[in-house]
């Protein structure tokens, strides 16, 4: 599945998207592979109550099943307006 | 009507096209967010949103806007990309024949695109880049609507 970070996350794991090779059944078990991944992913991820996550473009929550999903976002609270 | 842009747009002109559109409604508000000029120092945003998301988020949020209050229109204009102090981040407008709802719906509009849009903004000034932190007010906002 496609893997987006954006703002601080982008920046701490030094990429914009990558492609990801997972069974993960959730975003948590996602999180998991990837923090134990290498150290850039570890401190991306320290911390995932100061992450949100998207799904398909659709906000989601830590516990939310991957099952058909492609795309996964994840990114601090958002600051718009 | 929603859009996402890099490029600049003068709120004014947005404003006056959207009032000829909606000259029945009798009642327009409008909201319009700068960069904020920090005193003495270069003040630059950077705005890093999340294409295709974006879209379908802002869409959401003014047609919850649509649906709950009576508005003729109402529209959305948000910027990404590098801006300069004292230029436009972003305009609402709402249409309505009753002030309250256009005013109701505008702060709703806002109140969600501050926590529900994938926007990030980026602060640059003399001091460095510091990404700016959500805050719990713009949370907590959600609760009354």
């Amino acid at each position: 599945m496609q893997v987006l970070y954006f703002a601080w996350v982008r920046e701490r794991i030094g990429v914009p998207r990558e492609d990801v090779e997972t069974s993960a059944a959730t975003v948590n078990d996602l999180v998991a592979e990837l923090r134990a991944r290498e150290e850039r992913y570890e401190a991306a991820f320290a911390d995932t109550s100061a992450l949100r996550v998207a799904l398909d473009q659709e906000l989601a929550e830590f516990d939310a099943p991957l099952a058909g999903v492609r795309e996964v976002a994840f990114f601090p609270p958002m600051t718009g307006g | 009507m929603i859009r996402v842009q890099d490029i600049p747009f003068d709120a004014g002109t947005e404003l006056n096209s959207f009032s000829s559109r909606v000259a029945g409604s009798g009642a327009v508000v409008s909201f319009t967010g700068l960069v904020r000029d920090v005193s003495g120092g270069l003040s630059v945003m950077e705005i890093e949103h999340y294409p295709v998301m974006t879209e379908k988020a802002l869409g959401k949020i003014r047609d919850d806007a649509m649906a709950r209050w009576n508005l003729a229109d109402a529209l959305v204009i948000h910027r990404y990309g590098r801006l300069e102090a004292g230029e436009v981040i972003m305009m609402v407008a709402t249409a309505s024949r009753h002030r309250k709802h256009a005013f109701e719906a505008a702060e709703f509009l806002m109140d969600y695109l501050k926590s529900r849009a994938p926007f990030w903004k980026k602060e640059v000034t003399e001091d460095g880049a510091e990404w700016v932190a959500s805050k719990d007010d713009d949370e907590d906002a959600l609760k009354r609507w």
